[in-house]
């Protein structure tokens, strides 16, 4: 211990002799861990904010809708069939006991209209068990009734993008907006959510009742159906469960044979948005890797001068050498002066980091989230880093050739 | 002479000592025998290239004879490893230098405390060993100076604290005074003739200056690797250094 010590004095002591290369060299170190930590921190944030949409779009949430139509030999894709209808969704609800809630919808573009103002968004027709599925609360006014659905009347909700860009500080209930030339009452402002995981907005959407929009908005489709039911189970552990019910149960409604396929296709949405949060973290992997990266490059720096720093010295291992000091006692020395470079380079790095990752956060307005694991790591990497690449050189001097290295000038 | 305790301090038999510059072999010791005991002050002679640096590294372990044998204190140097050797260097030899080899940057105690690190000795009693050995050499009051605060006299006086701080066997010096006007040469000579008088210290030293080589009880001239004369100091210059 006390060797340790000493040794450390004497490591420190050489560092000081050569304070601007010492600070050079400890750059590299302290780039590299800085870079670490932002990079990680930036990784983090970005998947807590991934996370939080995940919340934003409603837990536990299945979506239906039909499947392909095929004309001619051409498939549509997804939901071009009506397929799926009103009763599939109470049958869902009623039947599949792990079901909290269903909202058969149906949607499509609209261009809606107030006073001088219009703005195109997304029309959905729904039934007040959406804004509950889709955790989506009432900022002012009312939400849907039940009496609305059944009288189809002409109200509607509106997101957040319409309501700034209809009516400049206007207040919207009550106010009578057209869609599709049918004048509409707004009951209801809705609470903004911002983008969804996919980078829609959310916010840019207009609510009415299922019955009003089959009836008044898209009168093309067939009467009964819809376009998507969305359906959120109890839990995340019965997801799967009732995923295969559903679909067990669609293909019971719809008489599909056993060798047939399915008419409609069931959506884990939840399990789509885990996709996207795997991604995020492979992101921030990814991130921290490249910024390993420049660690080890700031360990190749270190590398670099203790070679310059043994060859200067050559003269001064010959003295130690020749009054004792043991191939071993001239390794620790300069491994532990590289040790000291880089654990110093380490300490000011993870100040520079996290300053560094707060000031981009103050002026990016990205997320950040500082992980005290990642911090920890990167210190720790920086001592290896450090030890690995002061190896070379410190072997190099312990076995230099006394007579030599006493003749050096 | 001082009485043979037994077997000699420094065996030399046959030592040839042969090196490889490129194509070229140069044979620097061609059959080196000599004997020295303990309390000896030798005076190794020669004009430059003629071996004695050879000898000497030889002698304390920096370096091995092609053939040959070499026993200090009856161990033989040729089969040990390199950290044996530096143990051997650490505990039983004290090297003074001509160019002092002082680290820079670092106090006289502290350069004087360098072979207790190496001899794994803790805090306080090196430093106690350390201000010894420099007042050994009139030094205790320049502790604290580093080298380069230090006249070239001074700094090879702690060049010599730091070879005796380990109690060594024999102390081996190469060239000296080779940096010093007459005046310190004096001095330096001065304390080893009291090392040598009053600690017992052995002590082996190559010169090329005659007057020098005066303060020594056997002068050894070498000449083209090979002793050419071995002969006891009949004019020996004694000084009578102030007590320390």
């Amino acid at each position: 211990m006390t060797t340790f010590l000493s040794g450390l004095l004497v490591a420190l002591r050489a560092l000081m002799v050569n304070k601007m290369r010492s600070a050079l060299t400890m750059l590299g170190i302290i780039i590299g861990v800085a870079a670490v930590i932002a990079m990680v921190a930036v990784g983090l944030g970005a998947q807590s904010r991934i996370e939080e949409q995940i919340a934003s779009m409603g837990s536990n949430l299945l979506m239906v809708v039909p499947g392909s139509f095929t004309s001619g030999g051409m498939r549509f894709g997804a939901g071009t069939r009506s397929t799926l209808t009103v009763e599939d969704a109470k049958a869902i609800a009623t039947e599949i006991p792990g079901v909290k809630y269903t909202a058969p919808s149906t949607f499509g573009s609209v261009q809606v209209v107030f006073g001088n103002q219009n703005w195109a968004t997304e029309a959905q027709g729904t039934t007040p068990e959406l804004l509950e599925i889709r955790n989506w609360s009432i900022a002012s006014g009312r939400p849907f009734t039940v009496q609305d659905l059944e009288g189809s009347a002409k109200v509607c909700i509106l997101g957040n993008t319409l309501v700034e860009n209809l009516f400049g500080g206007i207040d919207p209930v009550g106010q009578i907006v057209r869609i599709k030339k049918f004048p509409f009452t707004v009951i209801g402002v809705l609470e903004p959510k911002g983008q969804s995981g996919m980078g829609r907005d959310q916010d840019d959407i207009v609510f009415v009742p299922l019955t009003t929009a089959q009836r008044r908005l898209f009168g093309r489709d067939l009467p009964g159906t819809v376009r998507q039911i969305s359906v959120q189970a109890r839990g995340p552990e019965v997801l799967k469960e009732v995923e295969e019910q559903i679909k067990d149960l669609l293909r019971q409604r719809h008489h599909i044979l056993p060798n047939q396929d399915d008419d409609f296709t069931v959506r884990n949405l939840t399990e789509i948005m885990g996709t996207i949060e795997q991604t995020g973290k492979v992101m921030s992997l990814l991130l921290a890797s490249i910024a390993s990266i420049s660690l080890i490059v700031g360990g190749i720096g270190i590398m670099n001068i203790m070679l310059v720093s043994v060859t200067e010295r050559t003269r001064e291992i010959g003295i130690r050498i020749a009054v004792g000091a043991k191939g071993r006692d001239i390794l620790f020395q300069f491994l532990i002066e590289s040790l000291v470079l880089g654990l110093i380079g380490g300490i000011l790095g993870i100040g520079i980091g996290i300053v560094g990752t707060l000031v981009l956060s103050h002026f990016t307005e990205w997320p950040t989230l500082f992980s005290v694991k990642a911090i920890l790591l990167a210190f720790l990497f920086s001592g290896s880093v450090a030890v690995f690449f002061g190896f070379y050189p410190a072997r190099k001097a312990s076995l230099l050739n006394p007579i030599e290295a006493l003749r050096y000038e | 002479m001082t009485g043979r305790k037994g077997q000699p301090l420094i065996e030399v038999q046959e030592l040839e000592k042969i090196y490889r510059l490129g194509e070229v072999e140069v044979q620097a010791l061609r059959g080196v025998s000599l004997t020295v005991d303990r309390g000896e002050f030798v005076a190794v002679m020669g004009p430059s290239g003629s071996g004695k640096s050879t000898l000497m590294n030889i002698l304390g372990f920096l370096d091995q004879p092609t053939h040959g044998q070499y026993l200090l204190e009856g161990i033989n140097g040729e089969h040990l490893s390199r950290d044996e050797q530096a143990e051997i260097r650490n505990k039983k030899i004290g090297f003074v230098f001509q160019g002092f080899n002082l680290l820079a940057r670092t106090s006289a105690l502290e350069n004087v405390e360098l072979p207790l690190i190496y001899a794994r000795i803790s805090g306080a009693k090196r430093k106690e060993m350390a201000r010894k050995a420099l007042s050994e050499v009139g030094l205790e009051a320049r502790g604290h100076h580093h080298p380069s605060q230090l006249s070239g006299g001074e700094q090879q006086r702690v060049a010599i604290a730091r070879a005796l701080v380990n109690h060594p066997s024999i102390l081996l010096a190469d060239e000296p005074t080779g940096n010093l006007d007459s005046r310190t040469s004096i001095e330096v000579m001065e304390i080893f003739q009291h090392l040598n008088r009053d600690l017992g210290i052995t002590i082996i030293m190559i010169t090329h200056e005659q007057d020098i080589a005066l303060f020594a009880k056997r002068n050894i001239h070498f000449r083209d690797g090979r002793i050419v004369e071995d002969r006891e100091n009949k004019s020996r210059v004694i000084k009578e250094g102030t007590k320390r």
